[in-house]
């Protein structure tokens, strides 16, 4: 088995704010190996985005990391200095982010930009800054004709690409993807994901693709990690999470979801909201809105249990097999 | 105060405009919004809405359905007299609502036609408690009530949409509710004016997945129990699915196909209404490989004759870059905008191999 | 096309705002207490209004009875020494205050409400509305302040009541694009549709929907504009435009100067009134430094905060 591109290990961040700390992520571990392909699913306030920033090493105050390591091809990045970062930015992973209207300035013709971020990194002749540009833009269907463009001149489909586009510049060996479809209308989200797969299959790059609407994830990713309140909820191969989830919210987002194939069956949902992260409920942080929750549920926290291929955080899986290695 | 001859509908609106037999509760012809782009002088026009026929009937849940430029939050706005029709009309009980002029029709209208908006962020003033909407809606629409009266009517509305105890939850400021809460005061204010027809604007986009779920499933409630038509408007076929009862596709401003949902998504007829129906993402299905289609929904700027969506389509023939299709007849109750199009046939109920025109 | 959910910024926002839910005056009052300048511009404003309305407790000398030793120094008597004609100049900058304060308060009280109205409306309204207000706002921008005065002060009375419809007609105007750019930027909010499609009044959502989500600002107006007409209202009495039998610390500079004071060594009495009208100012600018802060959070200080690296 090879080592594993990226290794996170017992990962915790915090807001630190005036009158509390309030923790976004706990304790979250996980791992991408070469060329692999990671949802990472939740909804709003479960703290993916946080956790996807931590990895990057973006977040800035009142965010930090209080704990953990994120131990990329062999670094403790969150340990490196800002200039050892740098070289391993961008060349070694790359970010894109969600709405790319915000990540893109508009003052600027897309080949500018570019041409910035490669000179951020790398000694380039103009010439070869030029043509670089051209072949990432070309890999993602783009015509290198829209070097010239500026952001607002293309529509969203493309910009979102462009970004891509912007990502793999070095050809990195992680690219890390912000909800980048949640902008997007179905058809050209589809057209997306189909993009992304194929450039990963050419290039050979690995994905952590966070979002919080699971059937984005759900024909492309190689394992899906749901989160809920901070912490792992469940983590395992794609197909078994669908087929087969284990966690009652896991459940509970599968069937929330209405079909348009298929008979017509009632939706379920799932009653109450996601708790506030500076009170969180005592013993298992899903166990309120959850309809098979025990007695035991409120007073003990659940450790992560192995079961066959996956991990679930839930107690009904606690007999089943002795907890993960983990905090 | 307007001098109107006793013959036509006069001050009373209610008593004067009729649900038509067939219980028709709104019927637009034509329907058509224009906007000016670029200065006063500018001859530019973007067509958000071009010549849409539809019709909603009482207890009826209509879906319109399209992506974004496809028109579909005009005609929300347009429905919701936020501005008025480029050409066209709009008849609600048998009255031409642009042509409402007395604030006491004007009410009368809104007090019958509410509108649950697309953010519940930013839909409900900050600066006052959640029961702010709905104590307004009823001063304006039910002036019949007193203040104990008032109040107790806020309470039932709140208790129909499930948010309990309405009485604490009235008292609440925006700031504390979570999303799906104040989704839930959106329609809790519609349903205070004891509405025919609510316009729902994307009522879920905004909100996760998980409570979703519950905010559709009280939409197809309120029709039971309030007697209300819905109008919803969303770009998640998925969800049209789940609530109407009619579903209209829109494709940059045109409707492209309308009919009975059921119908509508197991025989689409419209090349664009397939393409949709291919790429919605369903975590339970394999996902069928749809054409390399990278193609957007245009901005419509001064259209010449043709169907908008040829480029994308692989159907196409030379009549489409030059007729607009209309509507044809597809099968009971269902058309389609498409020169290529293949009705079913009306003997064995389903698609004819043979070309029929 | 916004349909994304919201994602890692309102996530704190949730799990911070819900955290405590107080009244708006409990989370004020908390406010200003942590806020040093807050504290120190509301000590400084209070210790003026107690001087304005208790003047007798403080100096216990008639202002204007000239019954002392003409420009005696800084004494025990005289904390101030007295004025070219005997008079003592602490009595004076006590009993003025009163008058200024008033000047002031009365002038950005005005000239608030009416840039309020005028921008609001310009901004919801829009059209031709919009054009007309903006054109007459930028009329009265245009306008030199002093020709205006002595335009105005030929015609009317000379006194307090001139000078406040002169300030006001002069300061509003800035104030009106201000809450007019604020205006446009809110009439996109959701809540002002949900608040036509009801079926409100332009009026009524004008006043009750928009005007009250934008107090922060309009009081953060009416702040910064007393800072400005305090010095503005003592610049122009000092030119001898004001009513000089009215004692405010404007007409305290200008008898200084006719007085000859700094020719007659007489430091305090020029200082003393220019001192309090600094102080005035300052009380006013710190409270607005803090308004700004207590509204958007993004502004307040770093406190830097121990971020351990994690070993």
């Amino acid at each position: 088995m090879s080592e594993n591109l990226l290794e996170v290990e017992d990962l915790s961040v915090s807001y630190l704010t005036d009158t509390a700390d309030i923790g976004a992520v706990e304790h979250v571990s996980l791992s991408v190996h070469a060329g692999e392909f990671l949802g990472i699913v939740g909804e709003s306030g479960c703290g993916k985005s946080t956790l996807l920033f931590a990895i990057a090493q973006l977040l800035s105050p009142p965010a930090a990391i209080t704990s953990g390591r994120v131990v990329f091809k062999g670094q403790d990045l969150v340990q490196l200095s800002e200039n050892s970062l740098r070289l391993v930015r961008w060349r070694d992973y790359s970010v894109v982010m969600q709405s790319a209207m915000n990540a893109l300035n508009p003052m600027k013709s897309i080949g500018a930009q570019f041409a910035d971020t490669i000179r951020a990194h790398e000694h380039m002749s103009p010439v070869g800054i030029k043509a670089r540009s051209a072949e990432v833009l070309h890999l993602v269907g783009i015509d290198a004709a829209h070097l010239e463009s500026y952001p607002h001149q293309l529509s969203g489909g493309m910009r979102q690409r462009a970004m891509i586009a912007m990502a793999l510049l070095f050809t990195p060996q992680l690219v890390i993807m912000d909800e980048p479809t949640s902008a997007l209308d179905v058809v050209a989200q589809r057209s997306l994901m189909t993009q992304i797969k194929d450039l990963q299959q050419q290039l050979g790059f690995a994905v952590i693709f966070v979002t919080h609407d699971m059937s984005v994830v759900a024909n492309y990713s190689d394992r899906v990690m749901v989160m809920y309140a901070g912490q792992v909820a469940e983590l395992g191969e794609t197909k078994s999470i669908f087929d087969r989830p284990l966690h009652p919210y896991s459940k509970g987002l599968l069937d929330a979801f209405p079909s348009v194939r298929g008979p017509r069956r009632p939706l379920i949902g799932i009653p109450g909201s996601p708790p506030d992260l500076g009170r969180p409920p005592t013993g298992c942080r899903f166990h309120p809105r959850c309809n098979v929750a025990m007695p035991q549920c409120t007073t003990t926290e659940p450790e992560l249990y192995d079961v066959d291929d996956a991990q679930v955080r839930c107690l009904l899986f606690a007999e089943h097999a002795a907890p993960v290695a983990t905090r | 105060m307007s001098v109107v001859p006793a013959a036509t509908a006069g001050s009373d609106g209610a008593a004067a405009a009729t649900a038509g037999s067939d219980g028709v509760l709104l019927q637009t012809a034509g329907l058509t919004r224009h906007f000016r782009l670029g200065g006063l002088l500018s001859r530019r026009m973007l067509h958000a809405v071009d010549d849409l026929d539809m019709v909603i009937h009482e207890r009826e849940i209509v879906a319109l359905v399209g992506e974004s430029g496809s028109g579909k939050t005009t005609v929300a706005r347009l429905l919701a007299m936020i501005y008025p029709p480029t050409r066209g009309t709009i008849l609600y009980r048998g009255r031409s609502v642009h042509k409402l002029r007395s604030r006491k029709d004007v009410l009368w209208y809104r007090g019958e036609v509410p509108m649950v908006f697309q953010d519940p962020y930013s839909a409900m003033n900050p600066v006052f408690r959640v029961s702010h909407g709905v104590m307004r809606n009823l001063k304006l629409h039910r002036p019949e009530l007193d203040g104990e009266q008032r109040r107790e009517e806020a309470e039932r509305v709140f208790d129909i949409v499930g948010l309990n105890p309405a009485a604490d939850m009235l008292r609440k400021f925006p700031y504390e509710m979570s999303g799906g809460q104040r989704q839930r005061v959106g329609f809790a204010q519609a349903l205070a004016v004891r509405p025919k027809l609510i316009l729902a604007d994307e009522p879920v986009s905004m909100l996760d997945v998980s409570i979703r779920a519950g905010i559709l499933n009280m939409m197809a409630r309120l029709r039971a129990e309030a007697g209300a038509s819905l109008l919803y408007i969303t770009h998640d076929i998925a969800s049209a699915r789940y609530v109407a009862d009619r579903i209209i596709v829109m494709y940059a401003g045109h409707a492209v196909e309308q009919g009975p949902t059921e119908v509508v998504l197991s025989r689409p007829k419209h090349p664009y209404t397939q393409l949709l129906l291919s790429a919605v993402p369903d975590p339970r299905a394999k996902a069928v490989p749809v054409s390399a289609d990278s193609g957007e929904p245009p901005r419509v700027i001064d259209p010449g004759e043709g169907c908008r969506f040829r480029q994308r389509c692989r159907y196409a023939i030379d009549e489409c870059a030059r007729v607009t299709p209309l509507p044809r007849p597809m099968g009971p109750s269902h058309d389609a905008a498409c020169h290529v199009a293949v009705a079913d046939s009306i003997e064995e109920g389903t698609t004819a191999s043979a070309e029929s025109r | 096309m916004s349909t994304a959910i919201i994602t890692s910024d309102a996530e704190t926002v949730d799990a911070v705002a819900t955290a405590r839910p107080q009244s708006a005056f409990a989370r004020f009052t908390q406010a200003i207490i942590h806020n040093r300048k807050a504290t120190a511009g509301i000590v400084i404003l209070l210790i003026l209004v107690i001087v304005a309305i208790f003047p007798g407790v403080f100096a216990h000398d008639d202002p204007q009875a000239a019954i002392y030793g003409q420009n005696l120094g800084v004494s025990a008597q005289h904390l101030l020494g007295t004025t070219q004609l005997g008079q003592d100049v602490f009595s004076q900058v006590v009993w003025g205050t009163r008058l200024t304060l008033i000047v002031t308060v009365v002038v950005s009280a005005i000239a608030t409400v009416i840039s309020m109205i005028i921008g609001v409306t310009a901004a919801y309204v829009g059209g031709l509305t919009d054009r007309s207000l903006s054109l007459l706002t930028d009329i009265f921008l245009i306008i030199p302040t002093l020709p205006l005065l002595i335009v105005l002060a030929s015609y009317l009375p000379p006194g307090s009541v001139t000078m406040i419809v002169v300030l006001t007609a002069t300061s509003w105007a800035f104030q009106a694009r201000q809450l007019r750019s604020q205006g446009l930027s809110l009439r996109a909010r959701e809540f002002l549709s949900a608040a036509k499609v009801r079926g409100e009044r332009t009026s009524y959502i004008i006043f009750v929907e928009i005007i009250p989500t934008m107090t922060s600002l309009i009081v953060a107006s009416f702040l910064g504009l007393s800072v400005f007409v305090v010095g503005f209202a003592a610049g122009l009495q000092f030119l001898g435009l004001g009513n000089s039998t009215e004692l405010t610390w404007g007409t305290m500079l200008y008898y200084a100067q006719q007085g000859g004071a700094l020719e007659a060594g007489n430091a305090w009495w020029a200082l003393a009134p220019g001192a309090a009208v600094a102080f005035m100012g300052a009380g006013f600018a710190l409270v607005n430094y803090a308004f700004d802060e207590i509204g958007n959070p993004a502004l307040r200080p770093v406190r830097k905060r121990r971020v351990r690296k994690p070993a």
